[in-house]
């Protein structure tokens, strides 16, 4: 047995986005006596932050009202105009706003980088004496003997590829706290356990996921409109049959953050959201503002789509789930920065109360009733069928009555259809022989790029000699089953190029992994039509370096 | 003994540097920044020459912003017992830097100062040097190798083709190179643990050098993008495109 020291605290929060920082500072704020710490796996906070970002903040002002004048760098760029463009391949109709309800409009919103807002909260947290740890994954659960969540154990440093103790071996360390916070953002993966192992998705719809791929480029002092940003549907998703939409912010200093969503639940196996993403940008309107610029960074993100029937039970014993970890994004609006904060500040001010009270490790019951009547619950049920709506009838009429239903619930309070169904992004997949290979343009390396040199711009690094992180269940599969039936589809939806079928020598092709390039999107862990492949957290401060996304 | 070890915050190996717009410099705006690996190498060395009993106490020391507290914290919990930080603003140049260390080591009176050879930012590689110059001491650059030896200490250097040993006497200036050792990991503990260590924070007029700029940055421009290269069928293709570039 490893000797592992131990550290105990009040509230042990994993994860350093939005929701984590929030509910730590909301804890300082009540109850400054408490001791809080926040373990994020990047090499430092806001390091694997990937977002859009235009932020509603809402959140922001309930946490720390003076945010506009404190330096926060989100105060820099407010919303000055905002456009719905539809896509056809050579033509863009813009959508006029009064067909669009009241909520999607981005006034008062702010756009920047989620990044940097989380390097400007961790400031404000350490000046509150919170103890913030990058570097250092939260890779295990502890539990005691009744089934209660104590704390996390942080990942062993310095294992090497067969799983060997190296001379530089740092054995990871207990945490413990009388509830611990789970704030991973999309597809947690201690997450993952925690909903299988107290089942909190029994009484809700399975969370679904798109993947957004995005770039940051510097464009022409000209071109450039602070403030001003566009949302694009159609084209080129209409041409798969699949859903998905792409965004375009004016953010400071002559920057233009831009991305490509793609539902995760597509089932025609060629699709390739690397591709859709490239071909997006050669878009005549897209292209027009990108031209003459340089792509500075690029990276990759699961975001929740599921909506609110998919929010699950949020509390067990001894812990709670906050932001995208339940998953709170307003898909319509692709915003869930505002909503992952106030989840975890409710979890503070609960968990605080209940510390006070005296309690400890017990299930917090009464976060998950403040969630259910907060207005995060209100904003999410006014879109609840926005993205099965598409589901179910497609891009283009889906988005039509996802629109109308919208319009219904904020004007009377009732919708189309009641709230629908999802299936797993797993289970949509269809076999490779109902289709035909789709032909993607060439990068003609301006605007568009292929996947590798891509994926140097998002900085990431890992120790080479450790175990791979990225775990098949069984070894067989991808080669027995995904290449045969599915055309081997993570050498597609993977926007890292991180597994490749190769065959050096003739005799048969292998699934090979590179593992040191993955940019934690955690698309192979929820895309993998076995469920066969299960990302776990590499060695810490491994992973993208992300500056400004 | 005494080991001083001077760190600097540099913009982290893993980042491609971005020049800004106006080419006045590198864009360091939220971009990752991390100890200098050359300086790395020399904490772990003096915190080496600690543990096999041949010295008592490792000051780490920076020069550079408020943030650089950040580098000399993982510095303290790699090993180091304490830590000072000359905070400023503005970027210091070579001669500054060691004009600085050469105050603080009137001060402390290390029987080492053990330094990178160069930080990768601006690869300057000068400060060693020019600090064992104001100090009038020996000084063994580029180590791959150090072996105290009471009041002396053996330093094998990477020089062009092969390898050179020097014997100083202390006290000396040490500068490190890549295969001087394997920096450990800061582990949590001890990250916990450095928080409470002694870190005193002072500026350049505490030790009365002057830190101005004497050098003036023109332009920073990136690296040319390397042109594509051509295939040719054959050698008469070859030779043709040669004449046609008027290189043949
Ligand atoms: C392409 C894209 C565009 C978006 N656009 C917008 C937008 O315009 N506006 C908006 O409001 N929202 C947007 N969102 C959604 C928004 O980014 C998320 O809702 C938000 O980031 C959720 O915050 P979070 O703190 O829950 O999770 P995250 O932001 O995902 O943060 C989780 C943090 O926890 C760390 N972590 C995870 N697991 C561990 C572990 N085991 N141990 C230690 N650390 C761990 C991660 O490294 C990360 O730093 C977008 C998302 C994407 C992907
Ligand atoms: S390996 Fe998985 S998590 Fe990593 S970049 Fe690829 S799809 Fe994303």
């Amino acid at each position: 047995m490893i000797e592992r020291e131990e550290m105990p605290y009040d509230v042990v929060i994993v994860g350093g986005g939005p929701a984590g920082l929030a509910t730590a500072i909301r804890l300082k704020q009540v109850d400054p006596a408490l001791s809080v710490c926040v373990l994020e796996k990047g090499s430092e906070i806001g390091a694997h932050i990937l977002s859009g970002a235009t932020i509603d903040p809402k959140a922001l002002d309930e946490l720390l009202p003076t945010w506009r004048e404190d330096g926060c760098p989100l105060a820099e760029t407010p919303v000055t105009d905002n456009w719905h463009w539809h896509l056809t391949k050579k033509k863009k109709f813009g959508l006029p706003h009064l067909v669009m309800p009241p909520f999607m409009s981005n006034e008062g919103n702010y756009t920047g980088s989620l990044g940097n807002l989380c390097r400007w909260l961790a400031e404000q947290a350490e000046a509150l004496e919170i103890e913030i740890f990058p570097g250092f994954p939260a890779a295990e659960i502890l539990y005691d003997e009744s089934g209660a969540v104590i704390g996390v154990q942080t990942g062993d440093m310095g294992v090497d590829r067969e799983g060997n103790p190296k001379a530089d071996f740092q054995p990871g360390m207990n945490l413990l706290g009388k509830y611990t916070v789970f704030c991973e953002g999309a597809r947690g993966h201690l997450t993952k356990r925690l909903k299988a192992r107290y089942d909190l998705e029994a009484d809700c719809q399975p969370q679904i996921y798109g993947i957004g791929i995005k770039e940051l480029w510097d464009i022409p002092a000209d071109k450039h409109v602070p403030g001003r940003v566009i949302h694009t549907q159609g084209w080129p998703m209409s041409e798969t049959d699949s859903w998905g939409g792409g965004f375009l912010y004016h953010q400071a200093n002559n920057q233009v953050a831009l991305g490509f969503v793609t539902a995760l639940d597509y089932k025609n196996p060629y699709v390739y959201p690397f591709e859709e993403f490239q071909r997006w940008k050669q878009h005549p309107d897209i292209r027009a503002i990108l031209e003459g610029g340089k792509r500075v960074a690029y990276g990759a993100r699961a975001i929740n789509e599921g909506g609110w029937q998919s929010v699950p039970m949020l509390v067990f014993p001894g812990g709670v789930l906050a932001g995208c970890s339940a998953g709170f994004v307003n898909v319509p609006r692709i915003k869930g920065t505002h909503t992952a904060m106030k989840s975890g500040m409710l979890a503070a001010e609960a968990m605080a109360a209940a510390i006070n009270a005296g309690r400890a490790q017990d299930t917090l019951g009464e976060y998950d009733t403040a969630v259910r009547e907060s207005w995060i619950a209100k904003e999410l049920k006014l879109v609840q069928n926005a993205e099965p709506m598409v589901a179910k009838w497609g891009g283009e009429i889906g988005t039509v009555l996802a629109g109308a239903d919208m319009w219904l619930r904020t004007l009377f309070g009732f919708g189309l259809a009641k709230p629908m169904k999802h299936h797993t992004d797993a289970s949509t997949l269809q076999r490779a022989d109902l289709y035909q290979p789709i032909a993607y343009p060439k990068p003609d390396g301006v605007i568009s790029f292929d996947r590798l040199t891509s994926v140097s711009y998002s900085f990431t690094n890992h120790e080479e000699d450790q175990p791979v992180h990225l775990k098949l269940k069984d070894a067989s599969v991808p080669t027995a089953i995904n290449l045969p039936f599915y055309a081997g589809p993570e050498a597609r939806y993977c926007p890292a190029g991180v597994y490749e079928f190769v065959d050096p020598d003739g005799a048969g092709a292998k699934l090979q992994i590179n593992a040191q390039n993955c940019v934690h999107c955690k698309t192979c862990d929820i895309k993998d039509p076995t469920q066969n492949i299960e990302w776990v957290t590499p060695e810490g401060g491994g992973g993208p370096n992300y500056p400004n996304m | 003994m005494k080991i001083l070890v001077p760190v600097k915050r540099v913009i982290d190996y893993n980042v491609k540097p971005r020049v800004k717009a106006d080419g006045t410099g590198v864009d360091l705006a939220n971009v990752k920044m991390s100890m200098n690996p050359f300086d790395e190498i020399a904490v772990e060395e003096a915190i080496r020459i600690k543990e096999a009993g041949k010295a008592e106490e490792i000051v780490a020391v920076s020069v550079g912003p408020a943030k650089a507290q950040d580098t000399l914290r993982t510095a303290l919990a790699m090993g180091a017992d304490r830590a000072i930080l000359i905070e400023t603003d503005t970027e210091v140049e070579p001669l500054a830097v060691a004009k600085i260390l050469k105050a603080i080591v009137a001060e402390e009176n290390p029987g080492l100062v053990i330094l990178g050879k160069q930080a990768i930012d601006d690869d300057s590689n000068q400060t060693g040097q020019m600090l064992a110059a104001l100090l009038g001491r020996p000084q063994g650059t580029f180590a791959s190798k150090v072996e105290i030896d009471g009041d002396h200490v053996a330093v094998t250097r990477e020089v062009d083709g092969g390898l050179e040993t020097v014997k100083l006497a202390l006290p000396a200036i040490v500068t490190t190179d890549l295969r001087l050792n394997e920096p450990r990991y800061a582990s949590l503990p001890n990250i916990m643990k450095a928080k409470k260590k002694q870190l005193d924070v002072k500026t350049a007029a505490d030790y009365g050098v002057d830190i101005a700029p004497r050098l003036k940055t023109l332009k920073v421009s990136e690296p040319p993008v390397r042109v594509a290269g051509v295939k040719v069928a054959d050698v008469d293709a070859l030779v043709t495109k040669l004449k046609e570039l008027g290189v043949a």
